[in-house]
């Protein structure tokens, strides 16, 4: 297998035409090859960019903007592994990666958290066992504080200021133990946070309170791959699954709007369910009343055929990426 | 007619025994040292992975380019060295640059299948074509983006594997292009040459360097090339341009003045088919009948004499064919004679008409000196409007089956194929859609193309993805999870309950108790459930404590997939309140999980013994009921077996069971005191 990460060009902001449309293709500027298959990655800061591998391994590449080349600046080997040697080099996929310099924060397959440090060769601290299913994404929730989901539906909250190998929370859904597969924190508004499930279900929870979410929405037919809030838009949400839809998720409009559920096979809905505690300041999100502060929901993609893996989000653009091997980018997202 | 036998390169039955093993995509074939018996020769190694459609079936080509082989294995020519042999299927899936092709044909092959299908005449034809040209323009883009690979890379061996790859699409293209404008738009006459001329206006590119030469030279009409340049402008039928290059010609040479103007005159007067409806055939007919008596007068009168150049021009004109023919070296190609042919000769020449003149082209043109190359039969077949032999001789040819698979799926959406029943009861859209799917299968990536492809054959389809499904290895829990998803929506329970299997045992192995258990929950699977959760509870036999509390605190409803994982969720509950001090709910549900049969017997001694500190309590926790019960537990369990001799020598359990049994008597005695007493006042 031929795995390669590469930086693309995807236009100057400069060149927008008349209509603010860019013009020109992404250009690929550099790539390098990667052992293993892309599960996650991040960028550390402005040249860095961590990624996790199919292969348990952790690297940060570096991106050389002067002569537009990529190369390896450091390794973790085996940072997730399975302990059955039998195995196939033993290694276990490392499925979600955070950052925020200099640490990083990885989980895989394993059960494993680990904690790095940008520069340092060993660990900062790992968590054995700190999950007895897979561990499938990691967020910051502060600083010090981390949350995960794994594949028996739960999420959970870690103090990594405290030594004890135990989540300080532990939440989960009220019915079937769905996996749960991405996570994704509010920017502004720290407590509140959104996961998708393998039902394709959106779940927006409120964790000052209670151990359930806060709503359930109903939303892709397949597993929901990755979920983030609009970094300076908090309102907008994105979620992409494999059913091959990505969906954007508008709760900045007015009460007065009736709200439109553009959904091709027109059975989505919006289960809200009630929340017991009243809030001085209400998030669209943390809504518990059904008929004000409705959601518009759209279908990015035209014509669906095959899953969209990823999508980030920042400005006005907004890439994805589908297993028909193509990306897309679009700059005019609020156009 | 007989299947050609497809040989392994350097593998000789002959010279060494050779042994092979199918793979799910590959077949591996060693040369052994194993003594041969019998003698007879092994069957040969080199038949494709699926029997019986290949037994003699010559239909599109069936088997013949089935495999090709590649040496993996070093020994080079020492008699004793053994070489292992890798023989895949489909080596052109692997061709980096080609995954844009695959991938892009994809969704466009996606959207064919579920276009509309009411919309009826001119609008699904328009339509249909309009795909075709989507096709074409994925064959082109990958034409370019080759091209490039071709130019950029330094490896001549690879440079070579590039341009041969281009010299590919392009045929691909052209014959393509030529099928849309026969078959799927069916042009007719009047529309149809002119669609033949941008057909070949397209196809011949060395036009635009020899433009370009010229007309950058200072005086383009004293380039040698130039009337070559204006020669091929009329042969293409590209009249404007043509007389532009004459005007230079004519200012640059006074003399010829009167004859460029006659010259410039009859070309622009030249009566050309419109695609619009603004005249009919007749018409146009006529005014070519008069254009043609007029340039036949101008040649007689020796107007053109004294410019060989321009008189051949005007024979061109006429239709004359040894004028056209002498111009050979410019068209390069028969089909191009055939088109010029046609434009000066008969411009409303009628689909079924041109058979005749295509053989007559190929004859005249190459003359006899060589013999007809395979894309020349392509494109013969083509002008025949015999749609099997272009996909016959296209399969043939091919490495790949992308083209004819596309192509056929097209023909077929037209209404253009008959249900040609193959051998085995699929028509032949099917037969090479499968075929193409079943190769991208062998890809570690693409075969998720594949499934679309299968779900569109109605016969095999299913069968066929079922068969392959299990057979893609799952080397992330992301992949399996999407090897899943395709399962379940197309209802394949038996896949689904496999796959989920091979995931669970994994995670298994690796300990991970949690995800086993997410898997058997996916796939509803409870002996697999049971399975875990024995192990949990081996677990804390062994360690007197549980693993993985985060998972069984939090079961949920999943706890009632299997009755021991039910056992397991309401121990651990017991532990729970026993921790919390919460002693008769404890009790109840101790109880229940022995009288209720929940429990499996192996643990009821250790359900027992739990029940040890709660009868020791200095309250009375049990009821009379309850202390009857738990009796009946203990007797029924000391009575059972007559064969656990063990049981009764070991100490350690005879001095529980004692134990046991004194401290429910004592509890017994205790609460027949307590509910006998009345409530004191």
């Amino acid at each position: 297998q031929d795995n390669r990460i590469s930086i693309w060009s995807a236009g100057d902001l400069g060149n927008a035409g008349l209509n603010g449309e860019y013009h020109g293709e992404p250009r690929l500027l550099c790539d390098i090859q990667h052992n293993g298959d892309v599960m996650d990655m991040q960028f550390l800061d402005q040249e860095r960019l961590v990624v996790a591998s199919s292969t348990g391994t952790v690297t940060i590449f570096r991106h050389h903007q002067n002569n537009q080349t990529l190369s390896a600046n450091h390794r973790w080997e085996k940072a997730h592994y399975h302990v059955d040697q039998d195995t196939s080099c033993g290694g276990a996929a490392c499925t979600g990666v955070v950052c925020s310099n200099p640490e990083i924060v990885t989980v895989g397959e394993d059960g494993r958290i680990n904690l790095f440090r940008a520069d340092q060769k060993d660990a900062v601290r790992t968590i054995d066992n700190a999950d007895s299913s897979t561990l499938h994404a990691v967020t910051f929730l502060r600083t010090t504080e981390i949350l995960t989901v794994n594949s028996i539906g739960q999420l959970k909250i870690w103090d990594l200021r405290q030594q004890r190998n135990e989540p300080s929370q532990i939440f989960s859904l009220a019915g079937d133990r769905v996996p749960l597969h991405c996570v994704d924190r509010h920017p502004n508004q720290q407590h509140i946070v959104a996961t998708g499930g393998q039902d394709g279900m959106l779940s927006i929870w409120d964790i000052r309170q209670g151990t359930m979410p806060v709503s359930l929405l109903n939303a892709h037919e397949a597993e929901m791959w990755e979920v983030h809030f609009h970094p300076s838009n908090p309102d907008h949400l994105f979620t992409c699954s494999e059913d091959g839809s990505l969906w954007h998720w508008d709760t900045s409009i007015n009460v007065s709007e009736k709200p439109s559920f553009l959904h091709p096979g027109g059975r989505s809905t919006a289960y809200l369910s009630h929340s017991t505690i009243n809030q001085s300041v209400v998030s669209a999100w943390l809504s518990n009343d059904p008929t004000k502060d409705r959601m518009e929901i759209t279908n990015l993609i035209p014509n669906q055929t095959l899953s969209v893996n990823s999508l980030d989000v920042l400005g006005p653009c907004l890439v994805y990426g589908t297993d028909a091997e193509a990306i897309y980018v679009n700059r005019q997202l609020f156009a | 007619d007989t299947v050609p036998p497809q040989v392994v390169p350097g593998a000789d039955p002959s010279a060494r025994q050779l042994c092979f093993a199918w793979g799910p995509a590959e077949v591996l074939v060693c040369e052994t040292l194993f003594g041969r018996a019998g003698g007879s020769r092994s069957r040969s190694p080199s038949r494709s992975p699926c029997p019986s459609r290949f037994c003699g079936e010559g239909r599109a080509g069936a088997a013949a380019r089935a495999l090709t082989g590649s040496l993996a294995g070093t020994g080079d020519g020492a008699p004793s060295s053994s070489r292992v042999f890798v023989v895949r299927r489909d080596q052109d899936i692997y061709i980096q640059t080609l995954r844009k092709l695959f991938n892009e044909s994809h969704g466009i092959f996606m959207g064919l299948q579920r276009s509309e299908e009411e919309l009826a005449g001119k609008s699904r034809k328009a339509q249909l074509v309009l795909v075709s040209k989507n096709y074409r323009s994925v064959i082109r883009a990958c034409m370019e983006d080759m091209h490039q690979a071709a130019v950029s890379t330094k490896d001549p061996a690879l440079q070579g594997q590039y341009s041969t790859q281009v010299s590919i699409l392009s045929a691909m293209e052209l014959i393509w292009n030529l099928c849309e404008i026969l078959f799927v738009e069916a042009a007719t006459a009047g529309p149809l040459l002119l669609r033949l001329l941008d057909w070949v206006r397209l196809h011949v590119c060395d036009v635009d360097s020899m433009v370009r030469e010229v007309l950058s030279s200072e005086s383009p009409s004293k380039h040698k090339l130039f009337w070559n340049v204006v020669d091929i402008f009329v042969l293409q039928g590209r009249m404007d341009e043509a007389r532009h290059l004459l005007s230079k010609e004519a200012s640059a040479n006074p003399t010829s003045m009167n004859m460029y103007r006659i010259l410039d005159d009859l070309m622009k007067k030249m009566p050309v088919p419109s695609l619009g409806n603004t005249q009919t055939l007749t018409e146009l007919e006529l005014k070519w009948q008069h254009w043609h008596e007029e340039c036949q007068r101008y040649l007689q009168d020796g107007t053109f004499a004294s410019n060989p150049h321009m008189e051949s021009i005007c024979k061109i004109l006429l239709g004359d064919e040894d004028a056209i023919l002498e111009k050979k070296e410019l068209m390069t190609t028969w089909y191009h004679f055939l088109v010029t042919r046609l434009l000066y000769s008969h411009p409303t020449v009628k689909p079924m008409e041109l058979r005749f003149y295509a053989q007559s082209s190929v004859d005249l043109f190459l003359g006899g000196e060589s013999s007809p190359e395979p894309l020349d039969m392509i494109l013969m077949a083509a002008f025949e409007f015999e749609m099997h032999q272009v996909i016959k001789e296209c399969s043939i040819v091919l490495s790949n089956w992308w083209f004819v698979a596309h192509l056929t799926d097209l023909l077929d959406h037209c209404k253009l194929l008959q249900s040609h029943n193959l051998y085995f009861g699929s028509n032949m859209r099917e037969f090479l859609l499968l075929e193409y799917a079943s190769g991208l299968f062998s890809h570690h990536s693409l075969w998720q193309l594949g499934v679309d492809y299968f779900d569109h054959c109605p016969e095999y389809g299913r069968v066929y993805l079922e068969l392959h499904i299990e057979r893609i290895p799952l080397s992330t829990e992301q992949k399996a999870l999407k090897v899943l998803r395709i399962c379940e929506q197309r209802q394949m329970h038996e896949q689904v309950r496999s796959i989920c299997k091979i995931m669970a045992m994994k995670a298994l192995r690796n300990n991970r108790l949690g995800s086993a258990l997410s898997w058997s929950i996916r796939a509803k699977d409870a002996a697999f459930a049971t399975l875990i959760s024995d192990r949990f509870l081996k677990d804390y036999c062994e360690r007197g404590c549980f693993s993985d509390l985060d998972l069984i605190d939090n079961l949920g409803p999943s706890m009632l997939l299997s009755d021991r994982l039910t056992f397991l969720g309401k121990y651990r509950e017991f532990h729970r309140l026993y921790g919390e001090k919460r002693f008769p709910e404890a009790a109840r549900l101790l109880l229940t999980l022995m009288t209720a049969h929940i429990a499996p017997c192996s643990f009821w001694m250790t359900l027992l013994t739990d029940a040890l500190p709660l009868l020791e309590q200095k309250e009375v926790i049990f009821s009379a009921e309850q202390t009857y019960e738990l009796m009946r537990c203990l007797e029924d369990l000391t009575a059972g077996n007559p064969d656990k001799q063990k049981f009764q020598d070991d100490d350690v359990e005879t001095t529980k069971v004692e134990m046991l049994r004194l401290a429910l008597a004592r509890n017994l005695a205790r609460v027949i005191v307590k509910e006998g007493t009345v409530e004191g006042s």
